[in-house]
């Protein structure tokens, strides 16, 4: 599904969203009103000055548009990787978004992640990961890296490694597993503008994605543990 | 001072374990771990695929004092898989994280020393990640100043890097290393002519604590020393960054002129040239102390 297909069916109502240089960026009407667009598209990697852009919108949306929620989209095959990005201190470009979009939860903008493509690593972290609800359509292929790079880094072998992730939520690339593990919320059926109406009216909630991997069976241990070092009900007070 | 008059030796960071660094950082004595190894919860997905496993899953996590202020911390074990973060490793910071929320202690200290996500169990690593991110600002929103410590082995990469960079501050070694691609990853995936792994001089300049100092990244840089690390914890954790709209607006700026000034540079010394500092073909060899003066004028940190 290209982006002009997603942002119809999302914004049946209209919608006023620019793509440029692989960033979406804009404003849509939404039920129960106006909501700001956000994203990556077509699987751009995220460099510096991409994750910069981004991190000016969500800090003008902060700035200029008080409590109006932001809808992200999320199609990036995962951060830019070259010398340069390194050297210019691209892991400091991604946590200056990260603490963007959480300074907007703060602020009370509701935040949405819709990931309609890929999703990986360092471009997934810091915007489509940091959503208080992260929703995929028909299309979304969350993914850390292939399993042929795998097996060089991990020295398993491919034939196993492949045999291995069919059964392996924490290793099989693809929706499925992520949403196993509590990441992402099972895909949209359409109409998506209802969908995202009813994700919109939630109220936004601490980070439960450990509770619900739990109650998928896809992460047995995560809110073990976090709550045996946490104390409480691991979530404060 | 011994007898002779010399500095007795350093307590090295950097060669020191996930256990001893906290020992040496915090006041004596004073840590107390949780979840410690006796509990004995290890990774189940490292065990399924017939790998060793670590009675505390490569971090060790507690509460303890420093400078009889009670903190919380967590340290990252370079010994056991690198200190890549799984789904049993994450969730433990992400507890540190939410007791800090809770109890409100006058910090939270991240020895990092990890490779990033780890790839044996690479779903549940980047989620853990991700909620280690949420984890770190939701402490300080709270109010929690929570700072990072780079000085191990293994440095600080993938997704880690991007936490470490979550926080209020970091202090590095000039041993340590803070990225998000690392050198065998880039190397890796985009050919030795994009960066030599194996280039030594070339990996220490790129992701180097006097690199990431002079750039900004990292907020002050000490000698590999377990002094020297509890000495700029202390100082970092007496200055937290609010994150609120004028200190992000502000941080956006700085990044932005990081750009305008420094951008076309694709090599570390490079940019120490663009950026004027002195005589950038000696900087490398200066001790920290003689480092920092070396570059006070041109260090592009907080303004």
């Amino acid at each position: 599904m290209s982006v002009a297909e997603l942002l119809d069916a999302l914004f049946p109502d209209g919608h006023a969203v620019r793509e440029e240089g692989g960033l979406v960026l804009g404003g849509a009407r939404a039920t129960p009103g106006e909501v700001a667009v956000i994203g990556i598209a077509g699987g751009a990697e995220v460099g510096v000055e991409a994750a910069h852009a981004l991190a000016g919108e969500v800090l003008r949306v902060v700035r200029e548009l008080p409590g109006r929620p932001i809808v992200l989209l999320v199609d990036t095959r995962g951060q830019r990787m070259s010398r340069r990005d390194e050297v210019l201190g691209l892991n400091g470009y991604l946590g200056h978004l990260a603490a963007c979009v959480e300074l907007a939860r703060r602020r009370g903008h509701r935040i949405v992640a819709v990931v309609h493509g890929d999703a990986v690593s360092g471009g997934v972290l810091p915007l489509g990961f940091m959503a208080d609800e992260i929703h995929a359509v028909e299309g979304a292929h969350p993914w850390v890296m292939s399993l042929p790079a795998m097996a060089r880094v991990t020295k398993i072998p491919l034939e196993r490694l492949e045999e291995l992730s069919r059964g392996s939520q924490v290793l099989a690339p693809g929706l499925d597993a992520f949403v196993g593990l509590g990441a992402i919320e099972p895909p949209w059926d359409p109409p998506f503008s209802a969908a995202l109406a009813a994700a919109l009216a939630r109220p936004a909630g601490p980070d439960r994605r450990a509770e619900r991997g739990l109650e998928r069976g896809g992460r047995l241990l995560a809110v073990f543990v976090a709550r045996c070092v946490g104390g409480g009900d691991a979530h404060g007070p | 001072m011994t007898a002779l008059g010399h500095r007795p030796p350093p307590a090295s960071y950097r060669e020191a374990t996930a256990r001893r660094r906290l020992a040496g950082v915090l006041d004596r004595g004073s840590f107390r771990e949780l979840l410690g190894p006796a509990e004995r919860v290890t990774s189940p997905h490292l065990a399924a695929l017939g790998l060793p496993v670590a009675f505390d899953d490569g971090v060790v996590v507690g509460a303890g004092l420093l400078g009889g202020a009670p903190v919380l911390a967590g340290s990252q074990e370079g010994g056991f898989m690198g200190g890549a973060v799984g789904e049993v490793h994450g969730a433990k910071l992400v507890g540190l994280l939410r007791r800090a929320e809770r109890e409100r202690p006058a910090g939270v200290l991240l020895l990092l020393d990890s490779g990033g996500v780890r790839l044996q169990e690479a779903n549940a690593g980047l989620v853990a990640v991700s909620e280690i991110m949420r984890a770190v600002l939701s402490a300080r929103a709270g109010g929690t100043p929570v700072v990072a410590l780079v000085g191990g082995g293994w440095g600080c990469f993938g997704g880690m890097g991007i936490v470490a960079r979550c926080c209020d501050a970091i202090a590095m070694s000039e041993e340590g290393r803070l990225g998000l691609s690392g050198p065998d990853v880039i190397e890796a995936t985009k050919g030795v002519e994009e960066l030599d792994a194996a280039d030594r001089g070339l990996v220490w300049r790129t992701y180097g604590g006097k690199h990431r100092y002079l750039l900004g990244e990292a907020d002050l840089i000490v000698d590999d020393d377990l002094t020297a690390f509890r000495a700029a914890a202390q100082e970092l954790l007496a200055r937290p960054r609010p994150l609120d709209l004028a200190t992000l607006e502000q941080e956006h700026d700085r990044l932005a002129r990081r750009l305008a000034e420094l951008g076309s540079c694709a090599d570390a010394a490079e940019l120490w040239r663009a950026a004027g500092a002195p005589d950038p073909d000696r900087l490398p060899l200066l001790e920290a102390d003689e480092f920092r003066s070396a570059v006070a004028g041109v260090r592009r940190g907080e303004p």
